[in-house]
Parts: structure tokens; C-alpha cells; sequence
């Protein structure tokens, strides 16, 4: 039976030992199905549980995105796992806590309200009456279903949630073996892929017997046009790769479409208009002058620093995946129908990879080892090489944000049309129909590059914070939505907020600027939501916001707002820069309310990494391509900030204790993005509407 | 064909067997079990193996196996372990310096060599010295103040 106060995560796996087992050595293991992807997430998952149960956080170990054990709780994505995955625990927990205090009080013949928790005993205070969860794990069943009815501790009575809990991975990861890529097993070989030299091209002869003679080659997986290479040394499995580049003869591929600027490729390509969100109120005043702006964002890249890896044993007809994988139990399922097996007999285990912000090629590469070790009977290893990284991993969605305003006689925003065009921003394993996995529309037989599907509003794709947030009495959405994309995309962090907040916010600057109001009273003006006017407020005064007009002195100061996917954490962003030859952010000032918080150091070092992940996309990143191929191979092809270029950032923490926790991982990005534009405005009087802002770009929009 | 190399590594002699242009970074992974050298790259431009060659920072991606002999090599492990970190590794403990932590123990070998050299550096001197490192999750606030704790303890 669902209740309907269950989060998504215990409707799936209402089942109370599916999230809690107590262990003989007197400890706690708690199973989440979010996973850490450098977010710290698994860290603030144990301090909501500690909390519920009244353990101590050292007693309490956390086995995250296990399909052995662990709950199915979809991907660790949308900072949803505080919202979503956090709210499952911390109810399973809390009925869990409840469950045994009862049997304690039917043992000591009292009320459930006079026995305390401490750190696991449960006793009565005043005696010297007490149990604990382990005395009665024998009484009390966690094979039941969880019915939400158990309520959490209030927020004043917290002492680990709230806390900022010293993240429980950071020692192992400083010292030696920490990620999936460190794994060894018995008899394990290493494997690498060899992909076409273009997107689409097929394979149409290898001299399989050269490549078999190489050093150290065990065996290879050759099907239609995925060659895999395994090797008994890692540099032999390299070595092998590169031979087989000069062996490997293919058949030319459809041509991508032409490079250019952004605008001019999507505009093109054909697409399908849907209105997906628009509102209609009566106007208190009619539109006297409209004003209209385009705003383009380009592919980019997820860039991880480490590189896409897995590890595949088969053993007694079960294989079993190590990866680091955003989706443990969508990846199990999809490797299981590529490679004909039963759902039961593959197994996904979550091991942490370099920093994750979407869909990368973690889901790619497990099928990758799966196929290697399939075919040459071994233990794989299989990682990727950087060009392929760079190449064939999902990349960001470019966009185009076409911004159309009314205004009233008083300059107020009465009108406001939002149209996109833009690809899905999400295409994973287990999204939509068919099998999104790279090999699977490599092997002979293929299977078909599955349709895509945009997500649809309210957290939305292209759309995500389209709709403003502003009380603008009329808006509408359009969306351009472009089946044909010349780049592989898919999710990547914030999905189409980044852009739509981009250009709301910059079009807003303009729009102030042409009333002559200041860009942050022009925005209150708009703006009822008590909470989004407080951040925008706190982030100005932390600043100290100078209202001013396009300035000369090539410095200035810039202000963003959104509320990431008009539900989770709100934030506001003000970014001070300097340009010379190129554009310099000196201090960024970001105000934050995600409601209550977990661990404030662990959300201000997301924000931080947010606001500094954004500066990089907003001021150097694009992805480029020629009719073949993806041209951007290497970090020399792709630059990102550097330690010399970052600012100063400093985070207002707006904590509302009594408020659900909002989910903060990708709320600064955008934010970030607007206020950098509109300090550019403060800095030189230019508007730049296309990112990146390069010094080409900078010089020609001065011009 | 493989040959035998003698390479020093923390302190410690060992005998290995390789092609001599193996990247540094796989022998030291793979052969000796340290595999808190990260590969990045494999093209030299993102410091996540950098590890020390008599105390100067390399990218053991792109430093063969033949040039590594008659060298002191250190990695992370040199430094410290879990139990009983090092300086470096103890203060970004405590300034909880990491996101993913993928590229954070190249950055300390880089942040070691700079602090044998140079015991209290400046801000600019850190960037510098991090010139070759990258950092994609945006921990770099914490990166320095980090390294800064880890010269103020020297003290």
C-alpha cells in the first residue's frame, strides 16, 4: 500500500530493512541508493540517519548504490538526494527508532514516551532499566513496510543534522586507494576501447590476428563497430590501442552539421514548438514598448579530472559491476537487456569516481568492461582515454534563449515571452525508451539510438527555470525542441537553467537599465516570494551593492538570482570583475536559503564549487567540432579556470531550521553566470549575450 | 621488451619489470600498489599524477620508466597515510579540502615541492606552483588555504 506522504524513494522501497540492518559488533549500517559523487552527499545521508536513530555518527556505516542491497532510488541527480533521498532516510529512521523504543517499552511495562535514546541504549531515565537495538533485534522485524507514520525529531531537538560533520571519505581518498579506478581483482586484465575516428563511422576491417600477437594482449571484443582490447598490463592495453587505431580501417559516417555560432547552427536545424508553461492574468496595465534579446549558451563539457572507468567480473554466471555510475539499478537493468541476461544475474556496485556533474561516460564504460570481460573470460579494468572522454561522454546542451518583454507606461514588466531552442537535456540509461549506452549502438546487431525526450516541466530540460519566478502577469514558454543534435548530449549539471537564468537575469539588467532603476530594486519591484527577496538582499548587502550604470573603468559589479528549478534552494550571486585583456572575477558574494541545512560546510563548499565550476563555463568553455568529429580532445583544446583566476567567494547561509532541505548542488551556476554578465555591462557598457565570454567575444561585442 | 629497472620510491628499493617507455604512472599504480597517484590525462596537462623526482614535481604520465632510476621518487604515500597523515594531508583534513578529491593529491605533491623550497609562500607563489594542477569540482578556495595552514604549522 503507498501512502502518499512517502517520498518517491520509500514508495519504491517501503521495505524498513532495505534502509537500516543493525550488526552483532553493535553498529549500524544504513543503505541509501544516492551515491557520492564528490558532493559529500553519503556524509550528510549518515548525520540525517545518526540523527533519527540517536546513534553516534562512528557507529553508523553507509553502503550507498549497491544493487545487492541498497534501495532503488532512481539517479543521484537534480540535487535531489537531500530533498528526496535525505527525507526517505530520516522517515524509514525515524519509524525504525520508533519501532524499537515501543518493544523496549512493552519489555519494561512503560510508556514509549518516558524511554530516551542514547547513542543506540534505549533506557529509562532515573532507573537502571535498559536496552538497546541490538538486544532487541531479535524481537523487533524490519521486514515490514514502512508506513511514514513515525514522526522525525523536530529541528530544535538536532545535534548532528545541522553540524558540519567532517566528510567521512576525505582521509581514505589523501592516502591511496579510493576510486573505482584503484580496484584490483585476482587474474584482472586491462582493458581500453577504441572508438571511431568520427561519430557514426563504421568499422569495416581490423587485422584482429595482428592486434592478438601484441605484448601482453589476452583477448579482444570485436562486434560490429566496438573494438575493446584487453591486455595483461595496463600500458600493454594502451600500447594495443594505438595499434589498432593504424590497423582499424572505417566507412565514412553522415556529416555533422556545419560549425558556427550558436544561433545560426540550432535556428537551423529543424525543431518542434510546444508552449510548456504560460500564464494568463488580467493586466492592471497594457504594454506600451517591448524589448527583445538573444542569449546563447554552446555544448560543454563534464570534464571530470578523472577519467571514465568501471570493472566487470564474471563469476558463476552473475557479473558484477564496480562503477561509479549516477544510477546503480537503471544501469543494471540496461547492461542486462544488451547483454541478454536476467535482471537478477548482473549486479551494479557504486565506487567513487572523479567528480561527477551529470551524465558522463560512468554508465558507457561499465558496458564497455562488461562486453571485454564477457569475451575474454577475465576480471576488466576498462578505462577511457581523455580524447574520448572529451569526444564520445555526453556533453551540455548549447542553447538559444530568445527574451521578449512588454513593458507599461511605468517601465513595469507586464508581458514576457521565453523561447528556446535546444536539444533533451537528459538522454540516460533508463530515460525514456531503448538503451542509451555508447557500445550497445556500436555492436552488431546495434540498437537503435532510442528517441530523445526532454524532461518536462515542473523541474524540466531545456525549460528548467523558464518559467520566471517573477509575478509577471503574463508569461509564456516556447520551446524549440531539436531532435537532431550533431553533438551526443545528455544531462549535465543544472541541465537548461544555466542558460535560462543566464538570460532572464541579464535581461533584466537591460530592462532596469532602460528604466533607470537599479538592477536590484528593479527586480524586488517584481518579486513577492519572501525568500527570494531575502537572498537577493542578503547577497547585495554582504557585497555591498553599489547601484550604478554602465561603468568605464572596467571594473564592476553584477548581481544574479534564481531559485534552481523554481523549487529547490534559492540564491543569489553578485560578482565583482575587473577586465583587462581578459575578463577577471574578484569576489563573488552568494546568499543561499535551502531551507533546513544538513551540513553547512559541506553546502558552502557545493556553492563554492559552484560558483567556480559556473566563472569556467561562463568565461571559458565550448565545445567545438569540424563534419566528422568532435575537435576538442585534450585540456590544451579545452581550458578551464585555473588557481591563478579564482575570486574570493563568500556564502551567506540563510538557515530556516523549520523548513524542508532544499537541494543546493547546481542553484549558483546560473545565478553566477547573469551576475558576471551584468558586471560586464557595470565594467565596459557592453552586453555580451553569448557565452563564453572569450576576448574575442568581449572585443566584438565592444565593437 | 621489458627490461629490469631499480627505482627508490618513499624511501623504499624496488626491482621492476617493463617496457622502458612505460608511463611512470602505471608502474607505480599497478606494480607497486600505490595507487594514490591518479591518472588524468595521460597527455602531461592536468597534474593529477604529479608525484616528486628528487623533490621537483613531474607528471608521472609523461615520465618514462628508463629516466626514473638513480632518482628519489615520492608519492602521497611518501607523505603519510590515513591513520598518520602528513602535514599537507592534515591540513586539507581540516580545511575539509575536497569535493571529489581526484585531483587533490597531485596538487599536494605540487604543494610539497613549493613548501620545501619555499616555507611560507604567498598566495601568488601557490598559484603558481599550481600552475599544472587542475581542479574541475572548484575546491581551489579551500586547496590554498590548506597549503597556507599546512606552511603556518611549520612554524
Amino acid at each position: 500500500m503507498n501512502n502518499p506522504v512517502l517520498p518517491q524513494s520509500l514508495k519504491t522501497n517501503p521495505q524498513l530493512d532495505r534502509w537500516v540492518r543493525f550488526n552483532a559488533d553493535r553498529s549500524v549500517t544504513v543503505f541509501s541508493g544516492k551515491v557520492e559523487l564528490g558532493q559529500g552527499i553519503v556524509t550528510a545521508i549518515a548525520q540525517i540517519a545518526a540523527e533519527e536513530l540517536d546513534v553516534a555518527l562512528e557507529r553508523l556505516a553507509i553502503v550507498p548504490g549497491d544493487t545487492r542491497c541498497s534501495p532503488d532510488e532512481w539517479y543521484t541527480a537534480g540535487s535531489q538526494s537531500i530533498e528526496v533521498g535525505g527525507a526517505a532516510m530520516r522517515l524509514a529512521c525515524a519509524e525504525v527508532r520508533q519501532l524499537f523504543v515501543e518493544a523496549a517499552a512493552r519489555r519494561f511495562e512503560v510508556s514509549p514516551t518516558e524511554l530516551r535514546v542514547n547513542d543506540g541504549a534505549i533506557e529509562l531515565p532515573g532507573t537502571d532499566l535498559a536496552t538497546s537495538y541490538w538486544d532487541l533485534a531479535g524481537e523487533v522485524s524490519l521486514a515490514r513496510a514502512a508506513t511514514g507514520a513515525a514522526p522525525p525529531k523536530p529541528s530544535s531537538a538536532h545535534a548532528i543534522v545541522g553540524t558540519s560533520a567532517p566528510r567521512r571519505d576525505i582521509r581514505a581518498k589523501l592516502a591511496g586507494a579510493a576510486y573505482v579506478q584503484d580496484m584490483e581483482l585476482p587474474g584482472m586484465v586491462y582493458g581500453r576501447v577504441l572508438r571511431p575516428p568520427a561519430q557514426g563511422a563504421r568499422l569495416k576491417s581490423l587485422d584482429q590476428a595482428a592486434l592478438r600477437t601484441l605484448p601482453g594482449v589476452i583477448g579482444l571484443c570485436v562486434s560490429g563497430s566496438f573494438v575493446a582490447i584487453a591486455a595483461a598490463r595496463e600500458e600493454q592495453a594502451v600500447a594495443a590501442l594505438e595499434t589498432a587505431r593504424g590497423l582499424a580501417l572505417w566507412e565514412a559516417s553522415e556529416p555533422l552539421p556545419e560549425p558556427g555560432e550558436i544561433a545560426a547552427v540550432l535556428t537551423a536545424l529543424p525543431s518542434t514548438r510546444t508552449i510548456t508553461s504560460s500564464r494568463h492574468t488580467p493586466a492592471t496595465s497594457a504594454a506600451v514598448a517591448w524589448r527583445e534579446a538573444t542569449y546563447t549558451k554552446p555544448y560543454i563539457a563534464h570534464a571530470s579530472i578523472g577519467l571514465s572507468c568501471a570493472l566487470a567480473n564474471f563469476e558463476d554466471g552473475k557479473l558484477v559491476i564496480w562503477s561509479h555510475t549516477q544510477g546503480p539499478h537503471h544501469l543494471r537493468a540496461q547492461i542486462a537487456r544488451v547483454l541478454g541476461m536476467a535482471e537478477d544475474a548482473v549486479e551494479v556496485v557504486h565506487r567513487d569516481g572523479a567528480g561527477c556533474y551529470g551524465h558522463n561516460g560512468a554508465d558507457d564504460v561499465a558496458l564497455d568492461a562488461a562486453l571485454l570481460a564477457r569475451a575474454c573470460g577475465r576480471p576488466v579494468l576498462l578505462q577511457w582515454t581523455r580524447e574520448d572522454e572529451l569526444a564520445w561522454s555526453p556533453c551540455g546542451s548549447a542553447m538559444v534563449v530568445k527574451l521578449r518583454a512588454g513593458l507599461d507606461a511605468a517601465h513595469r514588466i507586464v508581458e514576457w515571452r521565453h523561447e528556446i531552442w535546444s536539444h533533451t537535456h537528459i538522454k540516460r540509461p533508463g530515460w525514456g525508451e531503448g538503451v542509451n549506452l555508447l557500445a550497445a549502438w556500436h555492436l552488431d546487431p546495434p540498437l537503435a539510438i532510442p528517441p530523445a525526450k526532454d524532461m518536462p516541466l515542473p523541474a524540466g530540460g531545456a525549460d528548467r527555470n523558464a518559467v520566471p519566478l517573477y509575478d509577471f502577469p503574463m508569461h509564456e514558454v516556447a520551446y524549440n525542441f531539436i531532435d537532431t543534435m550533431p553533438l551526443r548530449v545528455s544531462a549535465l549539471r543544472t541541465l537548461g537553467a544555466y542558460a535560462n537564468i543566464f538570460a532572464i537575469e541579464c535581461f533584466l539588467d537591460e530592462l532596469a537599465a532602460a528604466a533607470g532603476i537599479g538592477p536590484v530594486a528593479y527586480r524586488l519591484q517584481h518579486l513577492g516570494d519572501a525568500r527570494a527577496r531575502a537572498v537577493i538582499e542578503a547577497a547585495a548587502a554582504a557585497a555591498g551593492w553599489k547601484a550604478g550604470g554602465a561603468g568605464k573603468d572596467a571594473r564592476g559589479m553584477g548581481i544574479g538570482f534564481g531559485r534552481y528549478k523554481n523549487l529547490s534552494a534559492y540564491c543569489a550571486v553578485v560578482a565583482q570583475i575587473e577586465v583587462a585583456e581578459k575578463i577577471r572575477v574578484t569576489r563573488a558574494v552568494a546568499a543561499i536559503d535551502a531551507g533546513q541545512v544538513v551540513n553547512p560546510d559541506g553546502l558552502k563548499n557545493q556553492i563554492e564549487g559552484g560558483i567556480i565550476q559556473a566563472i569556467s563555463w561562463t568565461l571559458k568553455e565550448a565545445l567545438q567540432w569540424d563534419r566528422e568529429r568532435v575537435t576538442t580532445r585534450s585540456w590544451g583544446d579545452y581550458p578551464i579556470l585555473g588557481f591563478d583566476e579564482v575570486p574570493q567567494i563568500e556564502v551567506v547561509l540563510i538557515d530556516r531550521p523549520e523548513l524542508p532541505g532544499l537541494g543546493t548542488g547546481e542553484c549558483a551556476a546560473g545565478p553566477t553566470a547573469a551576475a558576471i554578465g551584468n558586471a560586464l555591462w557595470q565594467a565596459l557598457g557592453v552586453r555580451a549575450r553569448d557565452l563564453p565570454f572569450t576576448p574575442e567575444r568581449i572585443a566584438r561585442a565592444m565593437t | 621488451m621489458a627490461e629490469n629497472f631499480k627505482l627508490r620510491v618513499n624511501g623504499r628499493e624496488h626491482t621492476v619489470s617493463a617496457e622502458p617507455n612505460t608511463p611512470l604512472v602505471y608502474i607505480l599504480r599497478n606494480d607497486l600498489k600505490l595507487k594514490g597517484t591518479r591518472f588524468g590525462c595521460g597527455q602531461g596537462n592536468c597534474g593529477a599524477c604529479t608525484v616528486l623526482l628528487d623533490g621537483k614535481p613531474v607528471q608521472s604520465c609523461d615520465t618514462p620508466l628508463w629516466s626514473a632510476p638513480g632518482h628519489e621518487i615520492t608519492t602521497i604515500e611518501g607523505l603519510g597515510s590515513a591513520e598518520e597523515p602528513g602535514r599537507l594531508q592534515q591540513a586539507f583534513i581540516d580545511e575539509q579540502a575536497m569535493q571529489c578529491g581526484y585531483c587533490i593529491n597531485g596538487i599536494i605533491m605540487s604543494a610539497e615541492a613549493l613548501l620545501t623550497s619555499e616555507p611560507a609562500p604567498t598566495d601568488a607563489g601557490i598559484a603558481q606552483a599550481l600552475e599544472r594542477n587542475l581542479c574541475r569540482c572548484g575546491t581551489h578556495l579551500r586547496v590554498l588555504r590548506a597549503i597556507k595552514r599546512a606552511a603556518g604549522a611549520e612554524k
